[in-house]
């Protein structure tokens, strides 16, 4: 079945421009007055002529972190995306060629529900949130990050999953023509990733895109990226073209390449050391003078998200199981 | 070859590198540090040190092979900046990563294997510099020449210690372990080791 969801929000209904604005300037008045929280903005000028757009009616949603955020700079100069190369600075720069729109997502397999979506479709109806996450990288750094993005959970359940899905699969697109670092054989291409049912449908876990109220840039992961906040920052998979509801548990680029040091869950955890390195503490970066002389943190179990997601692990050895 | 001319020229290059880290710690000169600048800075020393071991270990075969024997006098130089890079590197870890968390040094030491090979590296070199002056070439003679072989060693755990902290992208530390294997291939092939090992080679 073939379901191509241009638009499923009548014209009459979507907010124009001005009155977007309007809204903003007066919920940030509450805001100011402390009766509602808002949505973190970008400074004004990166929308502008970059080919991202402002997302509109985003909402703060649960489980965000006060911490504050690492700034806009960081988060988009600063990245692990291979597929543009594997310099931290190489996304940002090898990326500008990478199209992403149109984009349309395959959702397949186990569900009642399968087909070819545009990314509008997909997620139309579900309301825009704003969720400042810590990120902890395998490589034991991390940040704070303000993603924009909905639950995954609420995605899938349109799908209806029968009850064979027990995993849920995702693909990164092949495009070697636009991801030079597709070109070389670093992992194995397409990037892959896959989560148990559970941990798709867990609040937490937020299918993304954007960051600080923008589209997301090409080197974050555009148009759409995988966010599971209590995992290392390589499960969350970027530029998703395939979504596949299945009984067996999926293949995961990472756990391929090196599945010794990578494995299927890779939840944060400062007990389970990476064979090579202590897992028990991470920097939080950030550029400047502030970031250079940043002080190493403890690392928190499951990345301190332990009350939404350790009862997915109850019984689990995490030794065995990293 | 005026050696009074070149010296001070590849001293000056020499501490290119880090004249230029500091430019860009001061902000003064692009690309920045970026969002890891601790990371950033280690690792720029770090490739330096790994660099400049190569290159002194390239003066031997250079003089050798281009039969110039004045390249010899260029040597104690490159390598004390080997020396020096080698030194900063781990200094920039325990000062900017670390913050002179002893326990937790002791603990990296034991449990993060390449800085364990990397921290060999750097100690076997020590002798080296210590009795780089020509006094001690004199005091200690034929054994001068036989101590000064811990470069090999010492820059196959340098050699070692970057590929092993290296996630999946390998090229660039294979592509400085085969400049290594050359250099050492090459002082293997004229050595007597390489008459007695290999019979008829």
């Amino acid at each position: 079945m073939l379901i191509r969801n241009k638009t499923d929000i009548p014209t009459s209904e979507i907010t124009s421009e001005t009155t977007y604005i309007n809204r903003r300037s007066v919920i940030a008045g509450l805001a100011a007055t402390g009766l509602v929280g808002t949505a973190r903005t970008a400074p004004s000028n990166l929308a502008a002529g970059t080919g991202r757009k402002e997302l509109p009616g985003v909402t703060p949603g649960p489980f965000s972190t006060d911490e504050p955020p690492n700034s806009y700079e960081d988060i988009t100069t600063y990245n692990n995306y291979y597929e543009f190369g594997t310099g931290k600075d190489d996304p940002h720069r090898n990326s500008g060629d990478f199209q992403p729109e149109p984009w349309t997502v395959r959702v397949e397999g186990e569900a009642e529900v399968t087909g070819e979506f545009d990314v509008e479709g997909l997620l139309s109806g579900i309301g825009l949130e704003e969720r400042v996450y810590r990120m902890r990288c395998v490589e034991a750094w991390s940040m704070i990050i303000p993603w924009v993005g909905v639950p995954l959970g609420e995605v899938l359940k349109r799908f209806r999953p029968t009850s064979r899905a027990k995993y849920v699969a995702f693909q990164t697109v092949l495009r070697p023509d636009e991801m030079p670092g597709q070109r070389r054989r670093v992992l194995r291409w397409p990037y892959v990733e896959g989560l148990t049912i559970e941990e798709a449908t867990n609040p937490l876990t937020l299918l993304t895109v954007g960051v600080y109220g923008v589209t997301l840039p090409n080197q974050n992961g555009a148009p759409l990226r995988l966010i599971a906040p209590w995992k290392y920052g390589f499960k969350g998979i970027k530029s998703i073209v395939s979504i596949r509801l299945q009984e067996r548990r999926p293949p995961t680029s990472w756990n391929i390449a090196a599945p010794r040091e990578y494995g299927f869950y890779a939840n944060v955890n400062p007990e389970v050391d990476h064979p090579r390195w202590s897992q028990a503490t991470e920097r939080r970066i950030g550029s400047g003078f502030s970031g250079l002389f940043a002080r190493r943190i403890p690392t928190q179990m499951f990345n301190g998200y332990g009350e939404q997601v350790a009862h997915l692990y109850s019984g689990l050895d995490l030794r065995r199981n990293y | 070859m005026n050696v009074r001319v070149y010296k001070p020229l590849l001293f000056a290059a020499c501490l290119l590198p880090v004249i230029w880290l500091a430019l860009r710690i001061a902000g003064v000169v692009e690309p920045g540090l970026g969002a890891n600048p601790a990371e950033e800075i280690q690792d720029e020393l770090g490739v330096w040190a790994l660099r400049l071991l190569l290159v002194t270990l390239c003066v031997t075969p250079a003089a050798r092979l281009l039969k110039k024997p004045r390249l010899y006098r260029f040597r104690r130089m490159l390598g004390l900046f080997a020396f020096f890079y080698c030194t900063l590197h781990p200094l920039a870890y325990f000062l900017l990563d670390l913050q002179l968390d002893f326990a937790h040094l002791g603990e990296d030491l034991l449990t993060r294997t390449f800085i364990t090979v990397g921290m060999g590296a750097v100690l076997l070199l020590i002798p080296l510099a210590v009795t780089s002056t020509r006094g001690w070439q004199r005091r200690l003679g034929r054994r001068w020449n036989r101590l000064h072989r811990l470069i090999y060693p010492a820059a196959i755990l340098a050699c070692w210690h970057f590929y092993w902290q290296v996630k999946a992208d390998t090229i660039e530390p294979l592509v400085y372990c085969a400049i290594l294997a050359l250099l050492l291939g090459l002082r293997f092939w004229w050595s007597p080791l390489k008459g007695r090992l290999l019979p008829g080679g």
